[in-house]
């Protein structure tokens, strides 16, 4: 049995080999939530949630509440949901506007740029003493509006976040960016949350481009329920990448993609074929983002993990997860919705359908892999089961390094991915600087394969 | 769509004077009652296409996600709303008999094996009839259930909550046009909503 602390043993690269104990065991868990989500980048939540001064969310980050929230001024602010006298959670809605946090146990009060305000009695009580401004709610140390989607870090030493991205950008921009090329523009039109019995790291890896997984969605492909499943199409999604080239792609950072190029006359695929309005309007989207973008506009997004635990799908259904660390085998999902914020209305009526048939505890395909995600876990903590890791040596290899699109690329379905994702993850679990984090210098990487 | 939605909201609220607590609603209450027994027979014998039959083509089938809100809000935020954003349903027949398809293929794994499942249904009350009580061909009927599901061996979950119906006298007997699910919990403590309320 590996030692429980040795994290090169319990994540072995090179041979294809990842210990269960980093699914299931307790001690790990704990110092996950110290040494990866106190200062790896978090997504928290997105602009369009909180679009006015007061606004304010309830959002996670690692197994902590986090207000978003935009102050006065229209400044946007995380900070952790906890009084800083006996630690109420001073903020128990999940959403709606305010001049202030009012906190319930002794009515301590913070403005909506956290600062304590109200303290009852203290002429009395705290003269000369309490330090008003040494005592705001805690605010994380960095925070980035990427077009429109809100991301933050307890690191102060952390880099920004673009920096932190890589080349996996591009990737994510894809999920971001309006249908039509435009930067930006999207905005959130539902939440989904719900409770999983699953180490986060299996809904992570998912997202990683494990598309090998795809048998296990065979009831709704058999049944079809894409947008031209009523003209008898089979299968769950649309055929825009039937003709692309699929790439796996896995970054230094941790994070990795699943994404597609079209080839290089890029023509529009009739995918709507249950509505010609949607038929147009995706087809002048297509048309549209070819021209904004050129050659770029043959690169499009699937699914990936921007590390640790945020995910994306990128065309359809289109939106952000994170996977909140809840236990060792226990995560909770959060699913933000997006949509172009200024997409016609029978658009975003349809997306909001197809969102809701696909995606979630409720949709069709992704109650498929919460059943593997949850029988996956519950089947690895066993006394015996631990001593036997989990098999990572698909396509060992199988990459090449100087595709212009960054990273390690694979043609071929590949855990080249979930291998660098581990490989990160030991890094951070080993304390590393930011440096190595970031996955430099090339030498520990060379090494490391 | 959007148009429906108003306006069999709107028609749900109209005609809804109370009702006189006698014999005609009585006899009517224990037709609906044991409507809602045989429904609950089908779906946990695993009936689901004789399940499906229940429904009026125009179903619409809906459940909010439940909010935490401001005192004062709940009419206006409490609950996610029927034909805008995401809920954990809004559904209409096409996708409730894409479910039952989904089920009845043999390799959903989240319902295969099947769980098994028991309806329990209660609290049923008329509160509104149209025309009227007498010559009844729409119900509005709110009832509590109880869900009960245990999965492969140890997985089990309890739902309750309260139904807002609709439901229409046809040829063949009473059929469900509208059903509004509202499940008592926040976040959702399951991992899936395989089962149908
Ligand atoms: S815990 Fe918040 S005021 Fe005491
Ligand atoms: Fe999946």
């Amino acid at each position: 049995m590996p030692l429980r602390n040795d994290f090169d043993q319990l994540v072995d690269v090179k041979g294809g080999f990842i210990s269960r104990e980093i699914f299931v065991d307790a001690d790990i868990y704990r110092q996950e939530l110290d040494k990866v989500f106190t200062r790896a980048w978090l997504l928290v939540g997105h602009e369009s949630l909180v679009p006015n001064p007061g606004d304010f969310y309830t959002s996670r980050m690692g197994e902590e509440s986090v207000i978003l929230c935009r102050d006065k001024k229209g400044e946007i602010h995380v900070f952790l949901n906890s009084c800083r006298h006996r630690g109420m959670k001073v903020c128990r809605y999940e959403q709606g506007n305010t001049s202030l946090f009012t906190c319930p146990y002794h009515s301590w009060t913070y403005t909506t740029d956290g600062k304590l305000q109200g303290v009852p009695l203290h002429r009395t009580l705290y003269d000369g003493v309490l330090d008003r401004e040494a005592n705001s709610l805690v605010s994380v140390a960095k925070l980035c509006n990427y077009k429109g989607s809100i991301w933050a870090t307890w690191d102060k030493d952390a880099p920004d976040f673009i920096t932190y991205l890589g080349d996996a950008k591009i990737h994510l921009d894809q999920a971001l960016d309006c249908r039509d090329g435009r930067e930006g523009g999207s905005e959130v039109i539902g939440v989904h949350k719900w409770v999983f019995p699953a180490n986060w790291k299996f809904a992570a890896e998912n997202f990683l481009g494990d598309t090998y997984h795809n048998p296990s969605h065979r009831s709704v492909d058999l049944i079809g329920i894409g947008p031209s499943a009523a003209a008898g199409k089979k299968g769950r999604r649309d055929d825009e990448l039937e003709k692309a080239q699929h790439v796996w792609i896995s970054f230094p950072e941790g994070h990795g993609v699943h994404s597609a190029i079209q080839p290089e006359a890029n023509e529009y695929i009739e995918s709507f074929l249950d509505n010609p309005i949607l038929e147009k309007y995706f087809r002048h989207c297509f048309e549209e983002r070819k021209r904004r973008l050129g050659e770029g506009a043959r690169l499009l997004p699937f699914v990936g993990t921007i590390f640790p635990n945020t995910s994306y799908h990128g065309r359809q259904p289109r939106g952000l997860c994170a996977w909140h660390p809840h236990s060792p085998t226990s995560t909770e999902g959060w699913r933000f919705f997006l949509v172009d914020k200024d997409a016609p209305k029978e658009a975003k009526e349809y997306l909001r359908r197809y969102y809701m048939r696909y995606s979630g505890p409720a949709g069709m395909t992704e109650q498929d892999d919460m059943e593997n995600w949850l029988y996956a876990t519950a089947a690895s903590t066993g006394t015996v089961a631990r001593r036997y890791p989990f098999n990572y040596q698909q396509s060992m290899g199988a990459y090449v390094t100087d595709h212009p699109l960054g990273g390690d690329v694979s043609t071929q379905v590949t855990e080249q991915i979930a291998r660098g994702f581990y490989r990160r993850w030991t890094t951070y679990m080993q304390g590393g600087d930011w440096h190595e984090l970031l996955g430099s210098p090339a030498g520990s990487r060379q090494a490391a394969e | 769509m959007t148009t429906t939605v108003q306006d069999q909201d709107k028609q749900q609220h109209a005609g809804n004077a109370a009702i006189e607590r006698a014999a005609t609603y009585y006899r009517l209450k224990a037709d609906v009652e044991d409507f809602y027994y045989h429904e609950a027979d089908l779906l946990d014998d695993r009936r689901f296409r004789d399940w499906l039959e229940l429904l009026t083509d125009d179903i619409g089938y809906f459940m909010p996600i439940r909010r935490n809100v401001k005192f004062g809000q709940q009419a206006a935020r409490e609950n996610t709303k029927r034909g805008e954003g995401i809920s954990w349903f809004d559904e209409d027949k096409w996708t409730l008999t894409k479910r039952v398809e989904q089920i009845l293929t043999g390799v959903h794994y989240a319902e295969e094996p099947l769980s098994r499942i028991t309806h329990m249904v209660s609290n049923v009350q008329i509160k509104g009839a149209r025309p009227d009580i007498e010559a009844a061909r729409e119900l509005d009927v709110t009832s509590r259930f109880l869900v009960y599901q245990n999965r492969v061996e140890y997985e089990t979950y309890i739902f309750v909550g309260r139904r807002n119906d609709t439901l229409r006298l046809t040829d063949d007997g009473w059929k469900i046009a509208r059903r509004e699910i509202l499940l008592e919990q926040n976040i959702l403590l399951a991992k899936n909503l395989t089962t149908f309320f």
